[in-house]
């Protein structure tokens, strides 16, 4: 499976060097070594998701109680998460760091991801949602401290956006 | 069957003592006229994520004691959430749904909990280890009692009277209460 496994690592080191303790996940293609990376590791509190919406109130519980958290979804989790982000994150002023895999862009070959790709960013600007493209290994572990910073002297949920660039190695 | 209202003033003296997270609408505003505490949440919308809120605090304070408060038609949001609670199984959350078969807060309309959707099995199933119906005030204090002295996840479903209080918007703004109890979770 061409998913990088060194960008994975890049971004599992800088998400552990941000603080965060605990990443609720609902795994999909390009987030199979970054789940693992958390399922792997004995610091970090893995919750493994039915729906994406759920771990908007899985962060925001654990943002009150003072854990660092992060959220891995495929751009169609983002979707499914929409109320859980506005009613919640938004109208209780909640820190909420996504990490959101960017489906659907140039280079997309499976069909079924192509319209939930097309409306991604627009979704993201309609909400308000400040968001940077993950797309290059050396911009990662800056990008993701950035915006996590921006989450918390804010208090509003940030998205990054996991790009094909970075996540998908394809075959010379 | 109990009126909701008498159901919070019966185990009130265990919220007291715990970090409560409750759902939006009359569970809230009756919870408040009994008495606010810093350690009571209300969220007040987002339906459906009050029981993964109340996991994400369960998993992030291990020591800590929480309760949610639940309704019937919050749970048919997020029937899924209740596989996640079971999964991670913490020991230290439970998990209150009182049941008035209708979306009483937006006009009463009857939910599937009305012709026949049992939570408490629905939660059984979704692999929860302790689940249980009450109906009375008096059950509810002992199931309640019951899931704190065995120290593991419960659900318990609460039949309650459709009834509620005239108003469900009260004084207490929304971040007044969310910056307070984070506030409150931190220092304690």
């Amino acid at each position: 499976m061409p998913v990088s496994t060194s960008s994975s690592r890049v971004i599992y080191d800088a998400l552990k060097a941000s603080g965060v303790r605990l990443v609720s996940a609902l795994p999909e293609t390009w987030l199979v070594h970054l789940i693992r990376m958390a399922e792997d590791d004995p610091d970090m509190i893995l919750v493994r998701l039915a729906k994406e919406e759920e771990g908007v109130g899985i962060s925001a519980g654990a943002h009150f109680a003072g854990v660092t958290s992060a959220m891995l979804m495929q751009n169609h989790g983002f979707l499914a998460s929409i109320n859980g982000i506005v009613s919640c994150a938004q109208l209780y002023k909640i820190p909420l760091l996504m990490l959101i895999s960017y489906r659907g862009e140039f280079g997309e070959r499976d069909p079924w991801q192509t319209e939930g790709g097309g409306v991604t960013e627009d979704l993201l600007r309609a909400l308000r949602i400040p968001f940077a493209y993950l797309d290059r290994p050396d911009h990662v572990a800056s990008r993701i401290r950035k915006a996590q910073t921006l989450a918390y002297s804010a208090n509003k949920p940030v998205a990054l956006l996991l790009c094909r660039d970075l996540m998908w190695e394809e075959p010379a | 069957m109990m009126r909701r209202i008498d159901a919070l003033n019966a185990i009130y003296p265990r919220l007291q003592e715990s970090v409560v997270v409750t759902i939006m609408g009359a569970v809230a505003a009756e919870l408040q006229s009994i008495g606010h505490r810093p350690n009571f949440f209300y969220l007040q919308h987002a339906m459906g994520l009050a029981s993964s809120l109340g996991l994400g605090i369960a998993l992030s304070r291990p020591m800590q004691r929480v309760i949610v408060l639940d309704g019937d038609g919050s749970v048919l949001m997020n029937l899924g959430g209740l596989t996640t609670l079971a999964r991670y199984r913490p020991k230290n959350l439970v998990h209150i749904v009182f049941d008035n078969e209708s979306l009483l807060s937006v006009g009463g309309f009857p939910t599937a909990t009305s012709t026949g959707s049992d939570l408490a099995a629905i939660a059984h199933a979704a692999g929860v280890p302790h689940t249980s119906t009450v109906r009375e005030t008096g059950a509810l204090v002992g199931a309640l009692n019951d899931a704190i002295g065995r120290n593991d996840l419960a659900t318990i479903v609460a039949k309650v009277e459709a009834v509620g209080p005239a108003a469900f918007v009260t004084d207490l703004g929304l971040l007044e209460n969310r910056f307070e109890f984070q506030r409150w979770l931190r220092q304690h």
